[in-house]
């Protein structure tokens, strides 16, 4: 049986269904109970399942993972928010030094299977610190899991897998996609660390998560009137990354784009087009090519979607990767050889 | 809504002006209106026994501290004069308790029942845990100053929601009360009133900076800011610590909420082996605060108290010595980790790309082992 919800209330259903399967789960963020959180995300959990189940927590983000993770010593599975992308250093120790190494540390005898939900990305018109793309610091760290979510279906899914799993995990939710609606079927099981193709092509592959992959989706119908067939890969899994079905998908096709909204240096972008250089070279039949972020702090939302990966910079990396016309075409860079 | 804040209460801090102590330096006994009713059961046994634990966890420190000059372990951080700050609380603890220390806290990982075997591991390079936590309820020990009380909170919240009367303690230093993640825990500890007691050994030095660079102020004076009740007490007294905390665990254990006890204390040793705390301090203090040593106090109360001294000292020698003999066997022989352990224990499942790396670097090792 399906649904049709917008991706914040697959994220409520998915929040109440484990609060209802497994009485060791809770919430803990800002403003997440009485409020219902800042975008309405946890809305009616509290009133459903009580205060010591969906916590309203103090403004203190090293204390949300930090607490949370002497919760999970006594076998709490706690599933943490923290308010917006921007707001997640605070927490930064006690994600990538604590409970990031806490299995290792232990030779697998301590572990907190802790959820960290962060609403990330842009395009929602905000000030400053509420629209950013931090996944690539922790997927840089060994223990984590880092995994994303393009539709409701996904983030419904998606965030079911991560509250079950035994490891920690962030969780980022396309917050500019909140009010997506889609089609939720409840029985749909998914994992943490596999690529979806998401649709199917001869020509060239775009590789792409959470927000990013409707603008990819878009990039493909568009081109296709050109007679040029895009293949579409929903990563949704950052960290581990499924290396495996993009080098598959580029044997097949020879070429490779890959679109985030983060910056490109040291990215998830970096990653996998080495990956894929790596392992499938003799594949390649041109350069790779990225839209991503540029390496500025996240500027001024009014500028906003000139930063953000477009169906229109997607579209000209394709081009370049089919050796077609591009706007890089004849653009010199001074003092660059 | 209520929007009301309870009034503050001024006997939150105790011994601000005097350290809370029960022993006098030559041993006999002071009296103390707060710290007395919780010693009643405490008699010549019983201060017995705490004498031959201190004595235990002085050889386990001064036996580690030999074994890395000679090279059988990489690096020590040393306790000694804070044998009593870690003996009278861990000796009021409950086996069900959990503690979430630093890497100073030698005293409770032994008397928490920790294997000599896997702790010698840690400080040869060879493991980064010493322990089995769920074993011994005992955290791993934590490196990052203060990040562990964040996790004795959350423990101490979990209880209260799981309705249990265990509780949490909370070790850390003079230097992590300036850490965020301490006064974090002083607030949601406070907001919870959650089971928590936070002992922090002011031992006078962070590394080299001495506790004035940390605090304006009185360290046990700050959680009262908090709504959090205080005690400074003599961390040289291994009486005053335990019966300070009884006192907390038990308002914890009651429902009373989190407390804190700044145990006033000094590390007579380098910070670790690594350091030279000539460069930062004068002989003359280290030297002040020998003669407030924490074991010799308590041989002289026993003596007051009329103990046969020769057997006391002849018991805690021997159990020191198997100790010793224990500690040092496991160093001189302890088995080192395998490479292929590096790919181990990184999430619950292996992931692909660890064993991807795993099997590149076994190539890669049997190639050069075919080379040779």
């Amino acid at each position: 049986m399906t649904e049709t919800l917008t991706l914040a209330k697959a994220v409520n259903a998915a929040l109440a269904d484990s609060l209802e399967g497994d009485d060791r789960v809770l919430l803990m963020g800002e403003d997440i109970g009485q409020l219902g959180g800042v975008f309405r995300v946890t809305d009616g959990l509290q009133a459903r399942f009580g205060t010591q189940r969906v916590i309203d927590a103090p403004l203190a983000e090293s204390a949300i993972i930090g607490t949370a993770i002497g919760m999970g010593y006594r076998g709490f599975r706690v599933v943490a928010e923290i308010q917006f992308d921007g707001f997640i250093y605070p927490a930064f120790d006690q994600i990538v030094a604590q409970v990031a190494k806490l299995r290792y540390r232990s030779k697998g005898r301590a572990s907190v299977p802790l959820t960290i939900r962060v609403p990330y990305g842009g395009a929602i018109g905000s000030v400053e610190h509420h629209s950013e793309s931090p996944e690539a610091y922790f997927a840089h760290t060994a223990g984590l899991r880092v995994v994303t979510a393009s539709t409701p279906q996904e983030a419904y899914s998606t965030l079911r897998a991560a509250i079950a799993s035994d490891d920690p995990v962030l969780f980022f939710e396309p917050k500019g996609k909140y009010y997506m609606k889609g089609e939720v079927d409840r029985t749909v099981v998914r994992d943490l660390e596999t690529a979806s193709i998401v649709a199917q092509g001869r020509d060239v592959t775009i590789a792409a998560y959470g927000p990013t992959v409707e603008t990819a989706m878009r990039a493909a119908i568009a081109a296709a009137d050109e007679g040029i067939e895009v293949e579409v890969i929903d990563l949704r899994a950052i960290s581990p990354l499924d290396v495996d079905t993009v080098v598959d998908s580029v044997r097949r096709t020879g070429r490779l784009v890959v679109a985030h909204e983060a910056p490109g240096e040291g990215s998830v972008s970096s990653e996998l087009i080495t990956s894929v250089v790596e392992r499938a070279f003799s594949s390649l039949e041109a350069a790779p090519a990225r839209v991503t972020g540029y390496d500025t702090p996240y500027p001024p939302s009014a500028v906003e979607h000139d930063y953000l990966p477009s169906l229109d910079r997607l579209l000209d990396a394709v081009d370049r990767t089919l050796g077609r016309r591009s706007s890089r075409d004849g653009l010199v860079l001074e003092g660059a050889r | 809504m209520s929007l009301t804040m309870p009034a503050p209460d001024p006997q939150l801090a105790l011994g601000l002006d005097h350290p809370l102590r029960v022993l006098d330096l030559d041993g006999s006994r002071l009296p103390s209106d707060v710290l007395d009713p919780h010693l009643t059961d405490v008699d010549e046994t019983a201060l017995t026994n705490l004498y031959v634990d201190m004595v235990r966890v002085r050889r386990l420190d001064t036996e580690a501290f030999a074994l890395t000059r000679q090279g059988h372990l990489v690096l020590w951080p040393p306790l000694l004069g804070q044998e009593a700050a870690q003996v009278g609380p861990a000796r009021a603890l409950r086996q069900s308790d959990w503690v979430f220390g630093s890497y100073r806290e030698h005293g409770f990982a032994l008397l928490k029942g920790v294997d000599l075997a896997e702790f010698a591991r840690v400080w040869k390079a060879y493991a980064h845990g010493g322990w089995d936590p769920h074993e011994i309820t005992m955290a791993p020990a934590q490196i990052i100053i203060g990040a562990q009380s964040l996790h004795a909170t959350g423990f101490a919240m979990a209880s209260k929601m799981d309705e249990s009367d265990d509780v949490a303690l909370a070790c850390f230093g003079d230097g992590a009360t300036s850490e965020g993640d301490v006064n974090e825990a002083l607030v949601w500890a406070s907001a919870f009133q959650a089971p928590v007691v936070f002992l922090c050994q002011n031992n006078q030095y962070a590394i080299s900076e001495p506790v004035r660079v940390q605090s304006g102020t009185p360290l046990a004076l700050r959680p009262t800011g908090f709504g959090i009740p205080s005690m400074r007490v003599d961390g040289n007294d291994v009486l005053a610590m335990h019966a300070a905390a009884r006192i907390a665990f038990e308002r914890a254990r009651s429902g009373g909420g989190p407390t804190f006890i700044e145990a006033v204390t000094y590390r007579r040793g380098p910070h670790t082996t690594t350091d030279d705390p000539k460069r930062y301090r004068d002989e003359a203090e280290v030297e002040a605060w020998t003669a407030k040593d924490p074991i010799e106090r308590v041989e002289r109360a026993l003596a007051a108290m009329g103990a046969n001294m020769d057997a006391v000292r002849e018991e805690a020698r021997i159990r020191a010595d198997e100790l010793a003999k224990e500690l040092r066997h496991a160093a001189e022989h302890a088995e080192p980790p395998t490479v292929d352990s590096i790919f181990d224990h990184v999430y619950a499942q292996p992931t692909k790309r660890l064993e991807r790396q795993r099997a590149e670097h076994r190539a890669f090792t049997a190639s050069i082992e075919g080379n040779r």
